[in-house]
């Protein structure tokens, strides 16, 4: 049942090698995504209905052996924190295709071959195919970068790949000395829960953490992420910063902290003053910036390092938010790339200097934007509220000083990212209109409304019922029995 | 005299009957219109081959064990037979040319003789023979790189080639004649029981190693590679980076696993050590280079050292493990070369320059190179990550796993320099001088197909592996 979330994007991508008809090539993508969401709703439906009849911790399971001497198997199943990225992997999808309305067929197959590696990994239990899907997730960055993209788009593409592809080869060392040091029989991460020898764990953890680490922006690993956002067409960027950067917030959970948490509770105190700087840090970083790509990128770095923090506080609280913060910036980031990419598409340019009193000649886009940045800030009502409270909530439990003063520093990140919105919003929307050029502009055709108002809907649905959400998490993380 | 030796070796004297045909082809129908045939027979006759050498082919040793058959021997000729019949396919549109047809007959009967060679390696079960066979495989080898014999390079690429190769052999002998001081046998299973870590023993396994460490082009041994495999033409360059290295590296498999066994733990060291020297410096090369043949040479040294990788444990999923890397590694580097010769048939050229813009003129192409160039680099899902995969398990499963490490970080190396082919193909914009738009030849084509097929199955479909396995076991 879950190999159809693999199956759709590569069919969709197989299609579009049939004509290279722009009206076709829309057609199967929109077909394409729009069956994919339908599909990822029904799993999660499924999901839900299983989880009412089952306790275990993986559910909708299905096996097959693969290489049978290495004990490498396809296996894929999910909980509750894989069914919600799954969602937010599917609404990011199809919106991005939306944003990229009148990109051409070759972009189409690679954005394809990009939802393959994500939503592969998303249900994966085996650690070869997560492995697997995780490098199919990264290698067609390079070209829809390199080859789509803006401004330094080769220098961008070509660090990016390799700062990603340098955290596989740690994670790919790391996987290899779960395996072999766990003594286990299977590859499969509910398997090997426990069996990893505690002194293996100590060199393993950091390993699996960085690995998956640098693609959640820890750190100082964070820096291919706003060249890379920067570079990227705007689609791309949604995909990117939106689902791919949660492939690493989540491996971190999945693989470093659920297989090795003894190790984790020894560490954790480097990792989290680590994630603390990529917290303040990206938040300083987006004040000073004047592109506004790069400012949503850093901002990225900010939010991401706080998924990144919250899952190293190890608890329940703290972890349920870190999957919400997941989702809020997701859907977030995704949007504030889709209206950044209507901006530029009609100003051609990215810096706030040149920009101004846009409320006027686009509403549409800019009320948006206002909506996007008041989730970023954290306004109650919206999904980022909800998310950096119960973070905080959750940091708070513990009582030692480290974390103490780790958490308050972290909060002043919400102050600062404050400052940065609202200059940007107030830069770009309001006052007198810079450019007598941009009065004649145009808002949002339909296809950037489809995919601004689909991006607000989620966020508003996550800030006004948070506990829907917050539940499946908690549940699921009672089930791994980790905390 | 007893013939029935010759019933356990049915692949060699099918391979001998060929040649014999296709040379006498070649005396009889010269400059005659029959020369039109010659290279479907040849090819449609090493495909015949190919396929039979799937059969189980009879196991057990003749000659008084100077000649071994086993099913892991049948496997590695089976190998060997499809790198060599992919060459010859993509040679023939080269050969068609002019100023070569006159010899076309020549290129294919020397490849089999090498291959021929490359056979008596493989089921050697003396190092008499072994040697025979490394000097059949090599020695025609020098005809095929000085092929165009009035281009500068290919004379150069020639010429270094006989002397590096008379040189490797000589070392390779002394080193031989100091195990048989020492041991007073050449039979590999009599070396076996009799090997021990004394002194003689030691250097003369470094001798024999280092000459056998030219073959595969091991760095320090590596440095004729560039200059032959720029200099050579396009087919034999595929032929020396795959089918050559690859036997090579089933000789030092065999003679590593059936002679020095016990030297375990003294090969080991030697082995890590140069395996990482291998690839960094193969990789720190390849970075540089402008010429695409060059940089293949480069990119298949570095290759080469983590074919050593697997070897080093000598654990029988570490055999596995390199003969499926060999496997995989076939179908990408020809499907790499197969690009080459076609853009070079084409264009004349062999820059990584001439290469800008492929995607726009020549997308088929441009796509089989980069299915090739990330295979190599080992990026899902196609065969290349699978078989570094293994390779990587295999050395971790025995605790190796800084040295994981290493080749994993040197494979983002390699990466570095394989997407700056992506790049020039896929993203820069073509120049004056761009490869305009062509047809491939169909011989070609049909190489290109197999090749990327190769790529994209024998990873996703573990069948191959396990088939593998059932060998090496």
């Amino acid at each position: 049942m879950l190999t159809v979330l693999v199956l759709i994007p590569l069919l969709t991508m197989l299609a579009l090698f049939i004509s290279r008809d722009q009206r076709f090539v829309r057609t199967v993508v929109v077909a394409g995504f729009g069956a994919l969401l339908v599909a990822s709703v029904v799993v999660a439906v499924k999901f839900l209905v299983a989880r009412a009849l089952s306790t275990d911790a993986m559910l909708l399971a299905q096996d097959f052996v693969w290489y049978a001497p290495l004990n490498i198997h396809y296996a894929v199943g999910v909980d509750g924190i894989s069914v919600l990225m799954i969602l937010l992997s599917a609404v990011v999808a199809l919106t991005g295709v939306f944003s990229a309305w009148s990109m051409e067929r070759d972009f189409f197959v690679w954005y394809c071959l990009l939802a393959v590696g994500v939503f592969g990994y998303f249900i994966s239990l085996d650690l070869f195919t997560m492995f697997l899907f995780y490098e199919v997730a990264l290698i067609p960055m390079f070209l829809l970068i390199g080859v789509w993209g803006t401004g330094k788009k080769e220098y961008a593409a070509m660090k990016l790949t390799l700062m990603l592809m340098g955290g596989s080869a740690l994670l790919l060392t790391g996987i290899l000395g779960i395996y072999f040091t766990s003594g286990a029989t299977s590859m499969n991460i509910t398997h090997l829960v426990g069996t990893i020898p505690m002194a293996h764990q100590y060199w393993i953890f950091p390993l699996v953490f960085v690995g998956f680490g640098v693609l959640g922006a820890l750190f100082p690993f964070h820096t291919w992420s706003p060249d890379g956002h920067a570079a990227a067409p705007t689609s791309v960027s949604m995909l990117h910063a939106g689902v791919l950067m949660k492939l690493g917030g989540y491996g971190c959970f999945r693989v470093a902290i659920s297989l090795m948490p003894a190790a984790a509770h020894e560490l954790s105190w480097i990792f989290l003053i680590l994630t603390g700087i990529s917290v303040v840090y990206g938040a300083y970083g987006a004040v000073v910036q004047t592109d506004l790509k790069y400012i949503n990128a850093y901002s990225s770095v900010s939010h991401c390092g706080l998924v990144l923090f919250a899952i190293l506080m190890l608890n329940t609280t703290a972890m349920t938010g870190a999957v919400m913060q997941m989702l809020s910036h997701g859907l977030m980031t995704a949007l504030f790339f889709s209206l950044i990419g209507v901006f530029y598409s009609r100003t051609h340019t990215r810096d706030i200097r040149q920009m101004g009193g846009l409320m006027r000649v686009m509403p549409f886009a800019s009320v948006c934007y206002v909506i996007a940045g008041f989730a970023s800030l954290g306004l109650p009502g919206l999904s980022g509220f909800v998310a950096e409270m119960t973070i905080f909530v959750g940091s708070w439990e513990h009582t030692d000083l480290l974390r103490r003063i780790l958490t308050i520093v972290a909060t002043t990140s919400i102050v600062v990212t404050a400052v940065y919105i609202l200059r940007t919003v107030g830069k770009i929307l309001y006052g007198p209109v810079l450019d007598p050029g941009h009065l004649e502009l145009s808002d949002a055709r339909w296809y950037e409304r489809v995919s601004a108002v689909v991006l607000i809907a989620c966020i508003v649905l996550i800030g006004v019922w948070p506990s829907g959400v917050g539940h499946i998490i908690s549940e699921s993380l009672k089930n791994l029995n980790i905390f | 005299m007893d013939f029935s030796g010759f019933l356990m070796m049915p692949s060699e004297l099918g391979l001998l009957a060929i040649f014999v045909f296709l040379l006498a082809f070649d005396i009889l129908a010269a400059e005659t219109r029959a020369m039109r045939w010659f290279r479907p027979v040849a090819i449609a006759l090493m495909t015949v081959q190919m396929v039979w050498g799937f059969f189980p082919a009879p196991e057990g040793t003749a000659f008084g064990e100077m000649y071994v058959s086993s099913p892991l021997t049948s496997m590695m000729k089976s190998i060997l037979n499809i790198g060599t019949l992919v060459v010859m396919l993509q040679a023939g549109e080269w050969l068609r040319r002019p100023e070569n047809s006159i010899r076309e007959g020549e290129f294919y009967v020397i490849t089999l003789a090498t291959l021929l060679g490359m056979y008596i390696m493989v089921s050697a079960g003396n190092f008499m023979m072994l040697y025979l066979g490394i000097e059949i495989a090599s020695l025609p080898v020098a005809c095929l790189a000085a092929y165009n014999k009035y281009k500068e390079h290919s004379a150069e690429a020639g010429a270094k080639y006989i002397l590096m190769t008379a040189l490797s052999s000589g070392i390779m002998m002394f080193g031989l004649s100091y195990l048989y001081g020492a041991m007073g046998t050449m039979y590999f299973s009599d070396m076996n029981a009799a090997v021990a870590a004394e002194p003689m023993t030691v250097l003369g396994f470094v001798f024999f190693f280092s000459g056998l460490g030219f073959k595969i082009s091991l760095v320090p041994f590596h440095s004729w590679a560039p200059d032959v495999y720029q200099g050579a033409p396009t087919a034999t360059t595929a032929y020396l980076s795959v089918v050559s290295k690859a036997a090579a590296v089933f000789a030092l498999v065999l003679v590593l696993h059936h002679v020095f066994g016990a030297l375990a733990v003294l090969w080991h060291w030697m082995l890590w050590g140069l395996s990482v020297l291998t690839i960094v410096v193969g990789n720190l090369f390849a970075i540089r280079q402008r010429d695409i043949k060059r940089f293949f040479a480069y990119s298949s040294i570095s290759q080469a050292g983590y074919i050593l990788l697997g070897v080093l444990h000598g654990s029988s999923a570490g055999l596995t493990a390199t003969l499926y890397f060999v496997f995989v590694y076939l179908f990408s580097n020809l499907a790499a070369f197969g690009v080459i010769a076609a853009v070079e048939n084409q264009s004349g050229r062999t820059d990584i320059a001439s290469y800008k813009g492929l995607y726009k003129s020549n997308p088929r192409l441009a796509l089989v190179m980069m299915l090739a160039v990330f295979s190599l680099a080992g990026i899902p899902p196609l065969g290349g990550f699978f078989s570094k995969f293994f390779i990587f398990a295999a050395a971790a499963q025995g605790g190796d796993y800084l040295f994981v490490l290493i080749a994993l970080i040197n494979t983002v190396v390699s990466l570095y320099y394989y997407l700056r082919i992506i790049r020039a193909m896929f993203i820069d914009a073509p120049g004056a001088d761009a490869v305009s738009s062509f047809r491939t030849d169909p011989y070609n084509s049909v190489s290109l197909v197999l090749c990327t097929t190769g790529i994209l199955v024998v990873g996703v479909v573990s069948w191959f592996y396990n088939f593998i396995a059932q060998a090496t076991f």
